[in-house]
């Protein structure tokens, strides 16, 4: 079943069309990846979804519930992490999770026992009875996510999650996500790091300006960009073509001879495990081997081809705060 | 963090139960919100130490400084005359509190969460006035230890007295509600500050609080006098002096009453626009 469908989402803010018709499908237990530079409309695309904004055109549904008809049972079952954290600055760690599990009506002792878990969870048990005004950026970020999921939802919204989490806190991020994603949790996630999005997404869209410009699993995606190559450097040039014929069964679609260099670059659908199963097939070819080296192509590559510009600077701390991506009513 | 424990990846969903959109619901979700806040305020003492040395100071600079040059009619003592027109104002500039209060909570991404959460979506504004209410409680106290300090006397029987304090804190309530509607409206903290102070300056001056209308400029007067402040000012001042206090008091409820219906309804559909347009 299809955790969350968006149908030809439009929206306009004044002159600026942040959405121009964008298509979204997330099967059940899976992580989409929204990516798009800075103003392409992700934030814009997770408002909608999770009830915060209406759209000017186009429909959305969460577990089959309309989210513009039905908005409120639509949000029994979604946890929304924003872009900016979103915790009460005067309370502690653990009031502010118990807080959310009282207005999910999970009763006192009930939503106490979830703020405990979900401290330890996202190691803050130390800090929890801290006000959490105190905290350090990741910290806080990670009490947002944990607030996220007091409610147990059936789709996890993350608007660029780990943006200014530190190295290790942005792995046990995405241990969460895969665990999550286990016991049955959708997410919806946009990113910033092509590596997370990489790492994490089944399926990946790609927006900009407004709309869908590609969309697909990592792989398609890297496939669609020119793909992973397996370089074969021969001893002589000669027996390229013996090379090409011995490797065939290999390849995915026509490899490419340099008789200057003596190399064969074959293209592979991954090159992940692919090296042993060239060198048996020259061998067993009788074509002698200077080198086997692979190109693997990465989403920073995907995202530079499709959208000519190159990924943005690494942010660091902080939220993104390029000239035309200032949210106004901030 | 942690490896999960096998157990929280078994167990059925806790999901929220699915509640009707029933009464209750709000009643619940609106006492939740309000303690958020109240948990919140002995954490900023600073705040109720300013609205309780703003009387004061009130009280020092028109007893003290002006009070010889102050003649009012029908009163010898300015104190008596003056003290329930300080309660008056600094009710009312404590409702200021609500405007700002939201606004905070709008510029730090909390409303965006608690809008995405399947709460009655008017517990957040309900919530907040009911918690500044009680803050305005505690000030009542404050207020009322420093009028004795310098002198001020209830002449009036206690059901009058306690009656005066319920109205100057239902219409605190109902300003809390306008500025509510404020800070929706500039949607910064700092717009929400100024924005929620400027026009109760005139509105608190204006009036009978601190000298009698009659000694204003002809053209202010009608201004003055037909000002809700001055009847509620009026109102209150007849019943902790035990005088009569004719048709006031029922005139300045509903005012209030008046006030916090028609604000209520502008703030709430203000919030329901904030962020879905
Ligand atoms: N409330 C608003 N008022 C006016 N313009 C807005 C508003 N929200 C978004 N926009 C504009 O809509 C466009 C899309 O914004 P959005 O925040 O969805 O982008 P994004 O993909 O999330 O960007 P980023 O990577 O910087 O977070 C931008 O041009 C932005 O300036
Ligand atoms: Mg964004």
């Amino acid at each position: 079943m299809t955790a969350v469908v968006a149908e030809g989402l439009r929206k306009r803010f004044g002159s600026t069309e942040a959405l121009r018709g964008v298509d979204l499908e997330v099967p059940r237990s899976t992580v989409l990846g929204l990516l798009g530079p800075n103003g392409a409309g992700k934030t814009t695309a997770v408002r909608i979804l999770t009830t915060l904004l209406e759209p000017d055109g186009g429909r959305a549904e969460i577990d089959g519930i309309d989210v513009l008809a039905d908005p409120r049972e639509a949000r029994s079952r979604i946890g929304l992490t924003g872009q900016y954290a979103a915790v009460d600055e005067r309370l502690t760690g653990f009031e502010n999770l118990e807080h959310v599990g009282r207005l999910f009506h999970l009763g006192r002792r009930e939503a106490r026992t979830r703020a405990t878990e979900l401290l330890e969870r996202f190691d803050l048990t130390d800090a929890g009875g801290r006000v959490s005004g105190g905290y350090s950026g990741g910290m806080r970020r990670r009490l947002d996510i944990a607030m996220s999921l007091v409610g147990d939802p059936s789709v996890l919204f993350l608007d660029e999650p780990t943006t200014g989490l530190d190295p290790r806190s942005r792995i046990a991020v995405w241990e969460t996500i895969d665990e999550l994603t286990r016991s049955g949790t959708t997410t919806l996630l946009t990113t910033q790091y092509l590596d997370e999005a990489d790492r994490l997404a089944d399926q990946i869209v790609v927006i900009d300006h407004g709309l869908v410009i590609a969309r697909g699993t990592p792989a398609d995606l890297k496939a669609q960009v020119g793909g992973e190559q397996v370089i074969v450097t021969l001893a002589d040039a000669a027996e390229l073509d013996a090379a090409a014929g011995a490797l065939a069964p290999h390849a995915c679609g026509e490899p490419i001879a340099d008789g200057a260099t003596r190399s064969l670059r074959v293209p592979v659908e991954t090159v992940v495990g692919a090296v042993p199963g060239f060198v048996r097939a020259l061998d067993a070819a009788g074509v002698p081997v200077v080198d086997v080296t692979t190109h693997q192509v990465t989403l920073d590559d995907v995202f530079f081809a499709l959208t000519g510009r190159p990924v943005e600077p690494d942010p660091g701390d902080g939220p993104p705060t390029g000239p035309d991506t200032e949210d106004s009513s901030r | 963090m942690t490896t999960p424990s096998p157990a929280s990846a078994s167990t059925p969903r806790t999901r929220a139960p699915h509640v009707a959109h029933s009464p209750l619901l709000l009643v619940h979700d609106s006492w939740v919100e309000a303690i958020r806040h109240l948990r919140a305020m002995p954490r900023s003492p600073e705040l109720l130490v300013y609205a309780a040395v703003q009387p004061l100071m009130f009280v020092i600079l028109f007893v003290y400084v002006f009070g010889g040059a102050i003649v009012v009619p029908g009163y010898d003592d300015y104190r008596q005359f003056l003290i329930p027109g300080i309660f008056a104002q600094t009710v009312v500039f404590n409702s200021a509190f609500t405007g700002v209060g939201l606004a905070e909570d709008l510029t730090k991404g909390l409303v965006d969460r608690l809008r995405s959460l399947p709460i009655h979506q008017a517990s957040v504004l309900i919530g907040r006035t009911l918690s500044d209410a009680v803050r305005n409680v505690l000030t009542f106290v404050v207020m009322i230890g420093v009028a004795l300090l310098v002198g001020f006397r209830f002449e009036g029987t206690l059901p009058g007295a306690l009656a005066a304090t319920g109205l100057l804190l239902a219409f605190s309530y109902a300003f809390s509600w306008i500025q509510a509607w404020v800070g929706l409206s500039v949607k910064t903290v700092e717009a929400a500050n100024s924005g929620g102070f400027i026009w109760m300056f005139p509105l608190t001056f204006v009036s009978s609080a601190f000298v009698d209308p009659a000694s204003m400029p002809g053209w202010l007067q009608p201004v003055a006098e037909n000002n809700p402040f001055t009847t509620l000012t009026n109102a209150a001042r007849a019943l902790y002096n035990g005088r009569d206090a004719g048709s006031d008091p029922w005139i300045a409820l509903a005012w209030a009453v008046g006030i916090t219906v028609v604000f209520a309804v502008i703030a709430s559909r203000k919030f329901a626009a904030t962020s879905r347009r």
